[in-house]
This record gives C-alpha cells, structure tokens and sequence, in this order.
C-alpha cells in the first residue's frame, strides 16, 4: 500500500500563508493532478511530499508512513522537475544511475535496470552524450528516466512538460500515460495546463490561494464544477459566464441585459429545480463554448433555446471556429463547425443546449 | 575588405578614415604599455658595460644571460648571495597550499550560502564580505599576536594561514556569485537521488563549477603571489617569499648598481603569475564555452 494522505497541511513562509491547510487523500496507483494558476501552491505542496520543504503544520503519510521527518532520499519517490535538473558534467548514462550509485546498488543491477528504461524511453543510442549536446525532447526523457530507473512507489511530476514546443508536449504526454498504465505507481503531477490535467489525471485537484477546491475525476471536474473558479480555469476556450438575474414567469428562467436586448434563457426543468425558491437572486449563467452552435445545426435535443446576435469576430482554429458576439456589453464565445461560421457584423442565430448550463451565486460564486 | 559575418556597417571613405584613425590610437596605446616591459628584457640581457654606454631603449648588442643566472642563483639578498632561487621555492610552498585550501573553503561556503539555505545566511555572507574592504595594514599587530599564538610566527605555514584567511572573503564571493547561478533543481534532483552535502558538492557542482574555480584561482594566486606587506611583516630572513627577497636584492646600499641583475629578478619574480594567468586562462575560455552549451 503505497498511497499519499496528507492531513491538514500547512505551509508558511515568513508570514505568508502559502498552503491554508490541505487534505487529501491519493490511492495507490492513482494520477492526480494538481492544477491551478501560477501562485496557488501547486508546486509547493509537490514539494512537501517530496521533502524538498518542511511542513509548517500537519501530516503527510507515504505508504502509512508518517515521513514529516523523512528526508527525500528515503522516502521511496523520484521527481521529474520542469527544468529537468540534469547534472550538467554527468554523461545521460551517469545522470540515470547516479541514484543507483549513491545508495550502492551493484553494478550488474544498475546496467540491467538502465538498459530496460534506455530501451523503454528509446534513449539507449544518447547514453554517452552530456545533457549539453541533447535536444528539449531528449533531456526529458533523461529525466523521466532517471526518475524510473529507480523504480520508487511514488512519482512526482512538477511542470515536466511545459519547456517543450506544442507537437513534443502532447507526444510525451501521450507516452507519461502509457507508462502509467504499464507501471501502475503513484503519481502526483503538478500543471498549470488544464488540458494537461483532464487528458492524464484519473483524479484533479484544482487549487487556488493555497486550498483545494475541487477534487475529482476529470469529467466531474468538467461538467460538474463546484465553483466559478473550477468552472473558468477548466476548459478552453472558458466557460463563457454570463451575468443575469433569476426570475419565475411561467417557468424559471435567467435575464440577461435589460431594454431591446434582454435576452431570456429558460431553465430546464432540472436545474430550475435546484434553484428553487431562489427567484431574484443575482446569479451567473455558465456556457460552455461547445454548448452554443449554429442553431439547427446538430441533432435536436430538448431543452434548447434559440436567439440572435450579431457576430464580433470569428476565430478558425481547423476543427472548429470561434464566434465571439455580445449580449449584454460581455463577450461570449461560441464553438460552430467551420462550414457554418460567418465573418464579423452579419446577425447569426445561435442555440444553445441549456441542460448544460450552470448556475453560480453571483455573490459566493458557489454552484447552485 | 569582404565582411564573412556580423553586423552590416556602413561603407564608405568616411569610414575607412575612422578605422584607420581607431587603430593608430590603439597601437600607440600598445606600444606605450609594452615600452617598459620591452625595457626590462633587453636590459636584463645586456652587460653592465653596455649598460653604461648605450640607451635605455637601444637593443642588445650582445645576448648575454650573466645576470639572469646571477639573479636566480648569486645574488646578494641582504647579507646572504644565493640569489632568488631560494625565497622563489619560499614563495612556491606558500602560494600553493593558500591557493588551493581557501579555494577549496571558498567553494564550500558559497555553495553552503546558496543551495543549503539557513537562517541568517545572508547576515554571515555579508560579515564575510567585510573582509574584502579591511585595509591590511590595521590587522598587522593583531595577526602577528595570533601567529605568536599559534607558534606560526616568521614562518610559511603562518604566511599560508594569513592568506587563506583574508582571502576567503573574496573566494566565497567569487562561488556564492557563481553557485547563485546554479540552478537549485539540480541539487534537489541531486536530494532526491540520495546525495548527502558532501556528496552533491563533490560529485555534482564542484565539477560544474570549473568557470569559478580558474577565475577564483587566478586571482587568489595573482593576490598572493604578488603580497608583500603579509610577507615582509610575518617572515624573517630565510623565510622571506621572493617579493620581499627581490626588494632586498634591489635596494641593497653597497656596491654597484646592477640594473640588468635587478631587472631580471624582477622578471623572474613576475613569471608565475603571467604563467598562471596563460595557462589557466586557457582552461578559463573553455570552462566559459562549456558553461554556454550546458542544459
């Protein structure tokens, strides 16, 4: 059993509260991420599993083991940095058993071991080059390889991929979840890269000021987020949030804008009833971009409403295109397939799939 | 003139005029620096006749290198006439272990003020740095007690001691600059792989830190070499190092005047640091390329 449990756990530095007291708890064999932007403490609280910090209060447990006064070398764990941290004057094959040479594993094991992760990260052929002479690509898997060599219970990741160019990030990032599945440890991975977050973690855990405040499966986290917070920092383009007030005439709906342009969004029945009773309230209409279409243009569904808006701007990005319109002096972003886009000025209808909407206390910015 | 690369200039006779301009300035520059050394050689080449009669800027007639193997192994220093070559091994045994041991010290501490944080660091660094603007003279009296003290007085290992010393301050600036740096990844990394402080010191950064080392033994050496004030205040007679020695050789009061023996124990006295300063020059342009192409 080789799981994480943090209790309680707090960090300062100096008067700075930099973790507010986080628990959490990481099954073995999981991959979770922690997201957030930069200064949320992401990478500090990395850095207190890995020992590399003090805890300024509570626990942290690594395999049942209480390790607050465990240094980083014994606590079975291998960290990939961002800046991939080669030793500099060490040839890749030094840098990878480096590890192995300084808590004295025979020789025969060490060649056995680096071979196997040489040939796994198809850097057998680098072996005598300094880290100088490689390429972005190469140095990351060095690092990568010089984490697993070891073959610790716990793996922790900060940033690993975020020094790559685009077309290396989503290749390496596509090989860091092969190897999860292949090897089955612990992962704790720290990204401020939401998409990096959804396509690896079996669990996410969005941070913000030094608290958690979502935990959960990707998904969840998506479709489900407790927060304006979670719900802007997840997804891209955002969530377009759109400010209204909550009204009942003949069903609940969500006013938007006032005089010739106010639009009215019902609500379907399933969220209306979770927002019962709450007529009046100042609340915030949460859209996903991929909610809102050229209207007719995908298969009918219920719950759907249809308005008009002139465009702004539109965005092609290939599969998809961006319409940036307005409604009430805020720009709202609409994801339509490329056929159906229409340049800036030209009134377009829009639809939107209002069982996908989300609503948040303007107040709180809770979730109703 | 074809230009193989760079950055585009303007052409034209202008131009032209400038550069020509340029480089008669920096040749005069040149050649103002270069007259006394060139003065030294071929003086300490002449005979002391020729000496007499010729000009100081004349060149030899005859190659002679008397007063060479004079300075090196018969002249007079003070009452003694074994020539240099004894207080060069003086200063030989002082400047190599002082070199090298607040070298060594130097290193350790800027790599403990830098990846090894702890409270009051910076504090400790800046009573370090109060060492490098001490004026010598005002710590005469006291380190001459010390030395009586520690039984070290009037000899090299006390010398080596004064030295390694005083030049910690500027050693652990040299290291701190440099380890600071240093990226603190690596000596996680380093952590996390199970290196204690030693070991990450020895087998990590001390081998990446080539660059600092050269520039921090240049100087040290240069420094220390050259001291005289440490030396004629703490070492009696034999165990004098040679800039105290070729003082002794040049002022001496009776006799001749001999300008080509004194001006050769000044060039011998001179040599190692320009030896230093080439050969570890060398080392230092490359410890500076192979610092550009490091990850």
């Amino acid at each position: 059993m080789t799981g994480i449990t943090l209790k309680e756990v707090r960090k300062s530095f100096g008067a700075t509260e930099v973790i507010k007291g986080i628990d959490l708890e990481i099954e073995q064999g999981e991959f979770v991420v922690l997201v957030g932007p930069s200064g949320c403490g992401k990478s500090t609280l990395l850095n207190l599993i890995a020992g590399l910090e003090t805890l300024s209060s509570g626990d942290i447990l690594i395999g049942g083991r209480r390790v607050n006064d465990v240094p980083p070398r014994d606590r079975d764990i291998a960290m990939v940095f961002q800046s991939y941290a080669l030793y500099p004057t060490k040839t890749v094959r030094d840098n990878i058993t480096f590890g192995m040479e300084t808590r004295r594993v025979p020789k025969a094991a060490q060649a056995a071991a680096l071979e196997e992760f040489a040939g796994l990260l198809q850097i057998g052929h680098l072996l005598d080059r300094k880290p100088g002479q490689l390429s972005g690509g190469q140095r990351q898997r060095v690092a990568m390889g010089r984490a697993l060599v070891r073959k610790p219970e716990v793996f922790l990741f900060d940033e690993p991929l975020s020094n790559l160019d685009a077309k290396l990030r989503i290749e390496m990032r596509t090989e860091i979840k092969k190897l999860h599945q292949r090897l089955g440890k612990t992962v704790v991975y720290v990204t401020h890269d939401q998409i990096e977050a959804m396509t690896l973690a079996t669990r996410i855990a969005v941070m913000d000021e030094g608290h958690i405040r979502q935990l959960a499966d990707p998904a969840t986290v998506y479709e489900d987020p407790v927060d304006l917070f979670v719900a802007g920092f997840m997804g891209s383009p955002p969530m377009n949030m759109l400010s209204g007030r909550l009204v009942r005439d003949g069903g609940m709906a969500v006013l938007c804008g006032d005089g010739p342009t106010q639009l009215r969004f019902p609500l379907p029945d399933r969220i209306a009833n979770r927002v019962a009773g709450a007529e009046g309230r100042d609340i915030v209409l949460g859209l996903r971009p991929e909610t809102i279409f050229a209207a007719g243009t995908q298969l009918p569904g219920p719950d759907r409403f249809v308005f008009e808006r002139p465009v702004v701007v539109d965005e092609p990005t290939g599969p998809d295109t961006m319409i940036v319109f307005e409604i009430a002096g805020q720009d709202l972003i609409a994801r339509v397939r490329p056929q159906d886009a229409r340049p800036g000025g030209t009134v377009f209808r829009f639809e939107v799939e209002m069982d996908r909407a989300k609503l948040f206390d303007a107040k709180t910015g809770l979730r109703l | 003139m074809k230009q193989a690369s760079g950055i585009v200039r303007p052409k034209g006779w202008r131009q032209n005029v400038q550069r020509v301009l340029l480089f008669v300035v920096l040749g005069l520059f040149c050649i103002y620096y270069l007259v006394p050394l060139f003065v030294m050689v071929s003086t300490s080449l002449k005979s002391l006749a020729e000496i007499r009669e010729g000009t100081l800027l004349a060149p030899p007639r005859a190659i002679s290198t008397d007063a060479w193997a004079k300075a090196w192994n018969s002249a007079c220093v003070g009452v003694r006439c074994n020539g240099l070559a004894p207080y060069f091994a003086n200063s030989v045994f002082m400047v190599v272990p002082a070199v090298l041991i607040s070298t060594f010290l130097g290193a350790l501490n800027g790599y403990a003020l830098t990846k090894w944080r702890f409270r009051g660091a910076d504090t400790i660094f800046a009573l370090m740095l109060f060492g490098a603007f001490i004026p010598f003279q005002v710590i005469l009296l006291p380190m001459a007690r010390t030395l009586g003290e520690l039984g070290l007085a009037g000899t090299i290992p006390g010398l080596v001691f004064v030295h390694t010393v005083y030049g910690l301050a500027f050693t652990t600036l040299f290291f701190r600059n440099f380890f600071i740096g240093v990226s603190s990844g690596i000596v996680q990394a380093a952590q996390i792989d199970g290196a204690g402080f030693f070991g990450i010191f020895f087998r990590i950064v001390l081998p990446m830190s080539i660059p600092a080392i050269v520039v921090t033994v240049i100087w040290q050496f240069t420094q220390i070499w050259n001291d005289f004030l440490f030396g004629i205040a703490f070492t009696v007679g034999e165990s004098n190092p040679v800039t105290v020695a070729l003082n002794n050789v040049v002022n001496t009061s009776t006799g001749v005047k001999e300008y080509n023996v004194d001006m050769a124990a000044a060039i011998i006295a001179a040599l190692p640091t320009l030896a230093v300063y080439v050969v570890a020059g060398a080392w230092f342009v490359r410890g500076l390329a192979a610092g550009a192409v490091k990850g």
